[in-house]
C-alpha cells in the first residue's frame, strides 16, 4: 500500500492555503491603497483647482460667531479652536447629563416590567414601544417645539412657589450663592472621599473575616456628609440662595438651562432610556429563576432579592449593550445641530461655512466622537471586567 | 382500643380561591399587595386628572377639516388636525411635481408590495430575484421619469415617504451583503484582511451618522474627479449604506461566533471549500441565530433615514418642515404634523418589530427537536 508523501511545506502553487491567503490580502490591500490614492489625489486636484486652502491654520483665527450657550467665557473674537472647545464641553455636557439621566429612568423602566401590578407593566411596556420606534431627530423637534411654542412666554411662566420657572425661556432654578463656605464644604467632602473609601474596604474585611454585618453604604456616605457640613460651617455657614426672577426679556439670577438644551437632553433621555429599559429587562429575564426561590427561601424580601440577588447577577449581561448605548446617546447627540443647540457638529458647520475649510472642520467632528466613543468604550470594559462575575 | 382508631372526622378542604375571571385577576394584578393598590390608585387619579384634557384636546376639541378659521378659534383647547387634511401631499410626496404625484405613489406602493411579498414565506422562492430587478428598474423609471412619455424629474425633487422608504430599502439590500463580507473578513484568518474590516467597523461605528452624511455632501464632491459628482441622493444613499453595513456587520459576527466550530471542522472534513462552508453550513445558521438583531439593525436603518434632512434631502421629516415653515398660516400648527409623522414612523417601526417576532418564530424551527 502506498503512502502518501507528507505536504511539502513551502508550496508556492495555487493549491497552498498559504500561499492563496498572500495573495488575497496582496489584492486586497492594493485595492485599498489604490482607492484611498484615487479618492486623495481627486481631493488634492479639486482643491487646488478651486483655490481652496488647507491646514488646521484656521483654527488659530478669530472664529468671528457668537455661540448661544458655553461653559467657559468666550465671545466672537476668540479663536476657532476656542469655539470648537466650547462645542466638546457642550456635547460632553448634555452626553454626560444624559447617560445619568437616562441610567436611571431606564432601569426604572426596565424593572418596572416586572412590576405586580398591571398598570405598571403596561405603562412601561407602552413607553419602551413608543419611544423606541420614533425616530430620535423627531422627538428632539418635537421637544424643541414644545419649549419654543407651547409654554407660556417669560413675562407669565410656570412657577413653582417662586423658586423654579418654566417658560419659553427655559427651566430656571435657584442656586447657592457660591462663595467660602461651598468651597470649603466642597473641600471637606474631598477630604473624607478616601476615608469614607478606607472604611468600606475595611468594613467589607472584617465582614469577610468575623460575619458580622457592618454597613458599608450607609456609614461611608455619612462620613463624606459630615466632612462637608464641617467645612460648610468653618466656612460660616452660608444660607443666602440666588433665586431665578422673571426679567423683562430674560430670567434674572439663579441658573437657568437653554429650551435648546432642555430640546438634546429631553429627547436623548427618553429616547435612550427607552433602550436600556428593554436591556435592563434582558439582564433580569436571564437571571435563572431558581435564583429567585432561593433568595425567597432565605427570607429575603422583594427589593432585597431584587438588589442583592438579581441585578449583581443581571449586571454582568446588562453592561456590554448598556455601553453601546451610552455610545449611542453621544452619538446622538450630534443631531442637537437640527435644533440649534451649540454641541460640536453645529460649531463645526458654522466654521466650515465661515471659512471653507470642509476637511479640516469634519475630520475635528468624527476625532471629537471617536475620543469620546472609544474612551467610554474603555472605560465601561474596565468597568464590566470589574463587576464580571469572577468564574474558577 | 387506643384513640387513633376512634374516627374522627376532619374538618372538609376550604373551596379553592378562585383564580380565573376578572375580579381575581384583579386581586392579583392590581390590588396584590398595599403599595400595588397604592399604586393603581395613584395611576388612576392621574388619569382622571388627565385623560378628559388630552381625548378633548386631540378629538372633541379638534378640528379635522381643512379650516384654517376654525383652527385659529380652537387655539388651546384643541388640536388642528385639519393641517394635514390641507398640507398631506407635501407632507407624504415633498416637492415632487404636483401633477405627477400618482407615479410616486405607485412606485412606492409597487416597492412596498414587493417587500410584503418578500416578506412572505411562501414567496420565498428563486424567482424572487429577477422580481426584485424588475421591480428596482419599473421603481427608477416611474421616479426619474425620462423614459416612455414621462416627463423627467431630478432627484433633488424627490421628497416625502417615498424617499424614506427608497432610503430605508436600498440602505438595507446593499448593506446587508457587504456587512456579511466585512464580518467573515473580520473572523477571517488572514491578518491584512481581517484588520482592514477592524478598521472599518470599528471607524465607523465611532462617529455619528451625521458626520458621515456630512462627508456625503460636503467632501464627495472633493473626492471625485473634477466635475464628475454624482447625485447628491446617491451619495447620501453610499454613506448611509456604508454606516448601516457596519452595524449589521457587528450582528453578524455575533451570530458567526454563536456557530459551533464542530460544524465548520465537519465542512472541512467533507472537503468543502471555505466559500462552500460559509456558504451551505456557517452563514445559514449565523444568520437564522441572528435575525431579531438584524431586525433590530433594518428598524434602526428606516429610523436613521429621517437624519437627511440635515443635509437637505426632503424626506418625511423634512418635507414636512418644507410644507409648513413656507405657509406662515399653517405654521402654528406644526406639532399635529409632528404627530402625524411620528403615527407614520410609528407604524412601520412597529410592524417591523412584529414582523421580526413572527420571522424569530419560523426560523427557530431549525432548533426546535
Amino acid at each position: 500500500m502506498a503512502t502518501r508523501p507528507p505536504p511539502r511545506r513551502r508550496d508556492w502553487s495555487w493549491r497552498s492555503q498559504a500561499f492563496r491567503g498572500l495573495v488575497y490580502q496582496v489584492l486586497a490591500a492594493a485595492v485599498i491603497g489604490v482607492a484611498l490614492w484615487f479618492l486623495a489625489s481627486n481631493t488634492v486636484d479639486n482643491m487646488r483647482a478651486r483655490g481652496i486652502q488647507s491646514g488646521f491654520g484656521f483654527l488659530v483665527q478669530p472664529a468671528g460667531f457668537d455661540i448661544g450657550e458655553s461653559l467657559i467665557p468666550y465671545d466672537a473674537l476668540d479663536q476657532n479652536w476656542k469655539a470648537f472647545l466650547v462645542g466638546v464641553l457642550n456635547t460632553l455636557r448634555v452626553a454626560f447629563v444624559g447617560i445619568v439621566l437616562a441610567t436611571g429612568l431606564g432601569t426604572l423602566l426596565g424593572i418596572g416590567r416586572f412590576s405586580r401590578n398591571a398598570i405598571v407593566r403596561g405603562l412601561c411596556y407602552g413607553y419602551v414601544e413608543l419611544f423606541r420606534n420614533i425616530p430620535v431627530l423627531l422627538q428632539l423637534l418635537v421637544w424643541y417645539l414644545f419649549f419654543t411654542d407651547i409654554l407660556p412666554p417669560i413675562s407669565e411662566p410656570f412657577t413653582l412657589g417662586g423658586m423654579i420657572y418654566l417658560s419659553k425661556a427655559g427651566f430656571s432654578f435657584p442656586v447657592p450663592v457660591w462663595g467660602l463656605g461651598q468651597a470649603l464644604a466642597a473641600a471637606g467632602a474631598a477630604v473624607c472621599l478616601p476615608i469614607a473609601w478606607y472604611y468600606r474596604r475595611w468594613a467589607i474585611r472584617q465582614f469577610e473575616l468575623t460575619a458580622r454585618v457592618r454597613s458599608v453604604f450607609l456609614v461611608p456616605v455619612a462620613i463624606v456628609f459630615a466632612g462637608s457640613i464641617l467645612g460648610w460651617i468653618a466656612g460660616g455657614a452660608p444660607t443666602a440662595w440666588n433665586y431665578p426672577a422673571p426679567g423683562a426679556f430674560s430670567m434674572e439670577g439663579g441658573a437657568s438651562a437653554t429650551p435648546e438644551f432642555l430640546g438634546v437632553l429631553l429627547g436623548l433621555v427618553l429616547y435612550t432610556s427607552a433602550f436600556i429599559a428593554e436591556v435592563v429587562r434582558a439582564g433580569i429575564a436571564s437571571v435563572a429563576h431558581g435564583q429567585v426561590e432561593a433568595a425567597g427561601s432565605l427570607g429575603l424580601a422583594r427589593g432585597q432579592t431584587m438588589r442583592l440577588v438579581i441585578l449583581p447577577q443581571a449586571l454582568r449581561v446588562i453592561i456590554p449593550p448598556i455601553t453601546s448605548q451610552y455610545l449611542n446617546l453621544t452619538k446622538n447627540s450630534s443631531l442637537a445641530v437640527a435644533i440649534g443647540y451649540p454641541d460640536v457638529v453645529s460649531i463645526a458647520t458654522t466654521a466650515l461655512n465661515n471659512t471653507g475649510r470642509a476637511v479640516e472642520c469634519i475630520t475635528i467632528i468624527m476625532l471629537v466622537y471617536l475620543t469620546t466613543s472609544l474612551s467610554t468604550a474603555g472605560f465601561m470594559n474596565w468597568y464590566n471586567n470589574r463587576s464580571a462575575i469572577k468564574e474558577r | 382500643m387506643s384513640v387513633a382508631s376512634v374516627f374522627q372526622p376532619i374538618a372538609a378542604r376550604p373551596a379553592p380561591v378562585r383564580t380565573q375571571g376578572l375580579v381575581p385577576w384583579m386581586r392579583a394584578n392590581l390590588f396584590g399587595d398595599w403599595r400595588s393598590s397604592l399604586t393603581t390608585v395613584v395611576v388612576a387619579l392621574a388619569a382622571i386628572a388627565l385623560l378628559p384634557g388630552m381625548v378633548n384636546w386631540g378629538i372633541f376639541h379638534a378640528v379635522f377639516r381643512p379650516d384654517l378659521g376654525g383652527c385659529q378659534t380652537a387655539r388651546g383647547t384643541g388640536a388642528c388636525w385639519g393641517v394635514i387634511a390641507e398640507k398631506y401631499r407635501l407632507i407624504i410626496l415633498g416637492r415632487y411635481p404636483f401633477g405627477e404625484q400618482w407615479r410616486p405613489v405607485l412606485a412606492t406602493l409597487m416597492l412596498m408590495g414587493l417587500l410584503g411579498v418578500s416578506c412572505t414565506r411562501r414567496f420565498w422562492k428563486p424567482w424572487l430575484a429577477p422580481l426584485w430587478a424588475v421591480v428596482m428598474a419599473a421603481y427608477f423609471v416611474l421616479m426619474r421619469g425620462g423614459l416612455g412619455g414621462l416627463t423627467p424629474v431630478p432627484t433633488d425633487l424627490w421628497g416625502g415617504l417615498p424617499l424614506t422608504i427608497m432610503l430605508a430599502t436600498l440602505g438595507i439590500v446593499l448593506a446587508f451583503p457587504i456587512a456579511v463580507l466585512v464580518a467573515l473578513g473580520r473572523r477571517s484568518g488572514l491578518p491584512a484582511i481581517r484588520s482592514m474590516c477592524i478598521v472599518y467597523v470599528e471607524l465607523v461605528r465611532g462617529v455619528p451618522l451625521i458626520s458621515v452624511l456630512f462627508m456625503a455632501s460636503f467632501l464627495f464632491p472633493l473626492f471625485m474627479p473634477m466635475g464628475k459628482s454624482p447625485d447628491v441622493l446617491l451619495r447620501v444613499l453610499v454613506g448611509i449604506t456604508l454606516f448601516a453595513a457596519a452595524y449589521l456587520a457587528e450582528t453578524v459576527r455575533g451570530g458567526l461566533q454563536a456557530v459551533p466550530k464542530g460544524q465548520v471542522e465537519a465542512a472541512a472534513t467533507l472537503g468543502l471549500t471555505y466559500w462552500q462552508t460559509q456558504r451551505k453550513i456557517v452563514l445559514p445558521q449565523a444568520l437564522a441565530i441572528v435575525v431579531p438583531a438584524v431586525m433590530n439593525n433594518f428598524i434602526a436603518i428606516f429610523k436613521d433615514t429621517s437624519l437627511v434632512t440635515i443635509v437637505s434631502l426632503y424626506e418625511l421629516t423634512g418635507s414636512l418642515g418644507l410644507a409648513l415653515n413656507s405657509d406662515a398660516d399653517w405654521r402654528p400648527y406644526k406639532l399635529e404634523g409632528y404627530f402625524f409623522i411620528a403615527a407614520i414612523y410609528f407604524a412601520f417601526c412597529f410592524a417591523m418589530s412584529r414582523y421580526s417576532l413572527w420571522i424569530e418564530k419560523q426560523v427557530s424551527v431549525s432548533r426546535t427537536r
